[in-house]
């Protein structure tokens, strides 16, 4: 399935977004996952499954005045 | 009781009963801060403590797996107050996207809207700034504008129900002080919430000069981030905010173009003589 991740298609089989911010070697305390415009939180990402077209960011604080 | 000691036990508490209240939170440091341009992350926590600042910004970005996993977050105490900014946001709409997200991931409801298109002097865009702080006050959010200081502008933003304005002294990063003094000694004058001069401040005298003229905080980020010794410039920063505060409480005397003697102007031993 077409996964667009941070702006970018991706293929990926089928996954929880927990399996997937794994695959991708991402430090989970860090990250804030918005899917399809709905931040979710840390205990949520095992019960979703990602599908066909989702819309998916990955993103965290970093520094900024 | 001396008089000197005396002096200073009530200028002490008129500090004391001189909090600034924004959207329900009590600060009693009038200096807020930003995590931008630290040379490590290491020193935020010990810069926060030296300046007793108690509202801080940070910035939401999209990942980059190559620059590793450092959480900005786990540098700032929990008693100090978030402020995310929406800096990235070039609409209303992304502004308003970031200030969910940051408030969905537990940044709690402040929100700084910083809306900038124009990448030369990072000035923020007024119009879009204005519609983005009219949904997020809708929502709840404890709305920070920055903006350019224009009086009009601040009238709608707190009609819009922004809980304060913050007008840039100079652009960002540029270290060049109060440069549009005037138009914000208008919002000053004219605003019924309270003014954060945000941006542009270099020194801990431009902080001070802007607490002088009644500014009711101000925001540093790049001078204390940058200087050499950013802990011991966040002190000197704090140091300069107090003692703006308490000159404006103060009321400072008058200024005139002749002088005006200290000292008696009669003759030393000879006062009497005609």
């Amino acid at each position: 399935m077409q996964v667009t991740i941070n702006g970018k298609q991706e293929r990926l089989g089928p996954c929880t977004i927990e399996q997937m911010v794994r695959a991708k070697g991402l430090k989970a305390e860090t990250l804030v996952v918005e899917y399809n415009r709905q931040v979710v939180s840390r205990e949520r990402w095992r019960h979703i499954s990602l599908g066909e077209g989702d819309v998916v960011e990955l993103l965290r604080f970093v520094g900024g005045g | 009781m001396s008089w000197n000691f005396c002096v200073l036990w009530v200028g002490a508490d008129a500090m004391q009963n001189d909090p600034l209240i924004l959207g329900g939170t009590t600060f009693t440091s009038r200096l807020f801060t930003g995590t931008g341009k630290f040379a490590a992350n290491d020193l935020i926590a010990p810069m926060l403590a030296s300046s007793g600042s108690q509202m801080i910004t940070v910035a939401l970005r999209r990942i980059d797996i190559s620059s590793g996993a450092d959480n900005i977050l786990d540098h700032i105490p929990r008693t100090v107050t978030l402020l995310p900014n929406t800096s990235g946001a070039r609409t209303a709409d992304e502004a308003v996207r970031i200030a969910r997200i940051a408030r969905a991931a537990g940044c709690g409801d402040f929100i700084k809207i910083e809306v900038i298109t124009d990448t030369k002097y990072l000035m923020p865009d007024n119009w879009e700034t204005l519609k983005a702080a009219e949904t997020l006050a809708r929502e709840g959010f404890v709305v920070l504008p920055y903006v350019l200081p224009d009086l009009t502008l601040a009238q709608r933003l707190e009609a819009a129900g922004a809980a304060a304005v913050m007008p840039l002294g100079a652009p960002i990063g540029s270290n060049r002080g109060l440069e549009t003094a005037e138009l914000i000694a208008l919002l000053i004058e004219n605003c019924r919430v309270p003014v954060v001069v945000d941006a542009g401040l270099g020194r801990p005298s431009h902080a001070a000069a802007a607490m002088e003229m009644g500014a009711d905080a101000v925001l540093v980020n790049t001078a204390i981030a940058t200087a050499e010794d950013p802990v011991a410039m966040g002190r000197a920063f704090a140091l300069a905010v107090e003692a703006g505060r308490m000159a404006y409480l103060a009321r400072m005397a008058e200024e005139s173009r002749t002088a005006r003697a200290s000292s008696p102007l009669t003759g030393f031993l000879n006062a009497n003589d005609p």
